[in-house]
């Protein structure tokens, strides 16, 4: 009834183009960012933020990054986990070694340093493809795994071998470290959430998002329409490993505090947002964090209605969580290929008829 | 000879026994992926599920007692009988017949034709699904599996390379077996797709899945027939590295392991799977022995995706891979 592109007149080219050219789409999202920045900051407690609010913000970050390589450029990656573990250790180099600069310095630039290694592991996908190419991506997650286990340099010598956040400002507001408040790395990470879902809707609609969809649908044939596959699959790489870097910052500094580098940066952690991409949909930012939500909730939904209601010990809720990841990815799979994203899109075709469909 | 270079070789026996082990792993990822063309993540898991079922049913333990536990309040742990190897191994192996046709009849008959990054997930799925299961089914304390293999160091071989050379070779006894076991089970898988009908007819499916349908050859009864194969290959790789080093949940990561074996040998040989296991094992072995110490140890972790990934960068196609013909 108000889905209808009907009546709403674009009377110039930039308009034309904007990214929800449906009304109603607008004004959900003006709606949505406003309740994002406005109205959560006041009531958030520390229970929504570690259990909800954190993961799903870090994670959303890392899924786009991975959408971007996975989803629009075709490359299969099961590094992730190692390029957020890069993220995490060079935000805490710089933060242990230029104390001063505001933290949003610091992430972004840690998100640089991962960019920097992500083309470095991505040279390799010019000559391997497919499966192949997913095998050679778990070298990086092993190799930079081991290496930051190995070399004190990059955990400063300390003795446990764990990395700590200490305390660090933005305009004066703590960010990391023990005296944080809820609101405040709240709205620091939604800050990095809409400027890397921003980036990367405007990126993937425009001629470098094409070259990397025609390098995915087939690199042969993009070669020869003109698409240099050097640059299109690096600059992919590049890209992915920014915002993986920063997600991987922010989970380490703002999220969890003191990381040890195996057990939060592990395998699991590439898998974990590699199932948020296919969850929700490749190839979509929405689907980015239809997946995240959907695999942050799952979990404390389920802790919340086994352990809490109904008394279970938590080791049989830890398997059967493991048993219903598992059968929901297959459903999932079997019902809607394309993820959450495509159920969006086929509930809007509905929507724009509805209630008349003829 | 001088010591070091003794010992040297007998890192590089360890190795290759290493290597059998991942062959074994790797060689179940083979064969579904030839005859069906899926990805399968899930055999490690497999393996697992495989050797947690066979210890549970050897010590008769009550399939989901915690559960049932959990839920009845009840204290039910063991039936109280012992079921002997061979009858476990028959049980287990029905067990996993039943999984095949399971996952053959909910899960791929609903996804063929789709990608196969589609059906890498869906089995990425499985192995999730399978692991909860198998956790919930028998509990997740480590288990020891005994069905009567020889353990410890072979003797037979200590003294005969001290008497040959001055210095007592230390090689696992369970790692011959385990490389007797191998060479078994490929001659036979050899022979039965050779000379068999069905085996026949699954190199008929690798080959061409419409040909094949056409002329007569029931798509599902292969498929399930070679998920089964998977599940017996897993059985028996779970059977050995449950022997060496317990039965746990790291077992399901040796399937990682055996990712670059199959990136070495190539997807679809069977021949390159024992190959890469070997090559793999001795290498990680080797390097771990000769650069490790500089490096900081545990180079294992590492050292076989990095050599898939630099061997991957001359060969694409692995070492016995058919060459990839790419047309637009």
């Amino acid at each position: 009834m108000f889905y209808r592109e009907a009546g709403d007149f674009k009377t110039t080219y930039a308009e034309d183009n904007q990214t929800f050219p449906i009304k109603f789409d607008r004004y959900r999202y003006y709606a949505v960012m406003l309740f994002a920045f406005a109205v959560v900051p006041f009531v958030i407690d520390s229970y929504w933020l570690n259990a909800v609010f954190l993961p799903f913000l870090i994670y959303a970050i890392a899924a786009i990054g991975l959408n971007i390589l996975v989803g629009y450029c075709g490359q299969v990656s099961l590094g992730t986990g190692g390029f957020m573990a890069v993220g995490a250790y060079a935000v805490y180099k710089l933060m242990t070694s230029f104390p001063d600069v505001s933290m949003i310095i610091h992430v972004l630039l840690a998100g640089v340093i991962t960019a920097i290694v992500g083309v470095l592991f991505g040279l390799p996908s010019l000559r391997i493809k497919g499966f192949y190419l997913a095998v050679a991506t778990l070298a990086a997650q092993f190799y930079l795994v081991w290496l930051f286990n190995r070399v004190p340099w990059f955990y400063n010598y300390s003795a446990s071998g764990q990395i700590s956040a200490p305390e660090r400002f933005v305009f004066g507001v703590p960010i990391t470290g023990a005296n944080t408040a809820s609101w405040a790395t709240y709205l620091f990470c939604l800050v990095f959430v809409v400027f890397c879902a921003v980036i990367a809707r405007n990126l993937t609609r425009g001629t470098v998002g094409r070259k990397w969809m025609a390098i995915r649908d087939m690199d042969i044939a993009a070669e020869i329409i003109g698409v240099d596959p050097l640059r299109a699959k690096l600059s992919a790489f590049a890209v992915s490993s920014f915002f993986v870097g920063i997600s991987g910052a922010l989970f380490f500094a703002v999220y969890l505090g003191a990381a040890e580098v195996g057990e939060s940066f592990g395998i699991t952690k590439s898998f974990l947002v590699l199932f948020m991409v296919i969850i929700g949909g490749l190839g979509s930012i929405f689907g980015s964090f239809a997946g995240a939500a959907f695999l942050v909730l799952l979990p404390v939904f389920l802790k919340n209605v086994l352990v809490g209601s109904l008394g279970w010990p938590t080791d049989i809720a830890a398997h059967l969580e493991f048993m219903i990841v598992g059968a929901l990815i297959i459903i999932f799979l079997i019902a809607e290929p394309h993820g959450i994203a495509q159920l969006w899109r086929v509930a809007k075709e509905k929507l724009r008829l509805w209630p008349f469909p003829h | 000879m001088p010591d070091q270079v003794l010992y040297g070789m007998e890192v590089f026996l360890n190795g290759l026994m290493a290597g059998v082990l991942y062959a074994l792993v790797a060689l179940g990822f083979v064969l579904i992926y030839k005859a069906s063309g899926i990805f399968n993540y899930a055999q490690g898991v497999m393996a697992l599920f495989a050797a947690l079922t066979l210890v549970g049913i050897m010590d008769g333990q009550v399939p989901f007692s915690h559960l049932i536990n959990a839920i009845f309040g009840t204290d039910v742990h063991h039936f109280g009988w012992h079921v002997p190897g061979v009858l476990a191994i028959i049980l287990t192996m029905l067990v996993m017949i039943l999984l095949a046709v399971i996952v053959q009849k909910l899960i791929f008959r609903h996804l063929v034709n789709q990608e196969p990054i589609i059906l890498f997930m869906a089995t990425i799925g499985l192995a999730y699904f399978l692991e909860g299961f198998g956790d919930l089914m028998w509990g997740s304390d480590i288990k020891k599996l005994d069905v009567g293999l020889p353990q410890g160091i072979s003797e037979t071989i200590e003294s005969v390379t001290y008497n040959l050379t001055g210095y007592g070779f230390f090689i696992d006894n369970l790692d011959i077996v385990a490389a007797v076991v191998a060479t078994i089970l490929v001659v036979v898988l050899t022979l039965f797709s050779q000379y068999s009908k069905q085996g026949r007819a699954l190199r008929a499916v690798a080959d061409d899945h419409q040909a094949a349908l056409s002329v007569g050859i029931s798509l599902n009864f292969i498929w399930v027939l070679v998920w089964s194969i998977a599940g017996f290959v897993a059985l028996v790789a779970g059977i050995m590295w449950g022997a060496k080093s317990g039965v746990q949940f790291s077992l399901s990561l040796i399937a990682l392991k055996a990712l670059p074996v199959l990136m070495l040998g190539g997807f679809t040989s069977i021949p390159g799977a024992i190959v890469g296991g070997l090559v793999i094992g001795v290498g990680e072995k080797m390097f771990e022995f000769l650069l490790g110490p500089a490096l900081g140890g545990a180079t294992e972790n590492w050292f076989a995706y990095v050599l898939a990934l630099i061997f991957l960068v001359f060969r694409p196609q692995g070492l016995f891979g058919e060459k990839i013909i790419e047309r637009v």
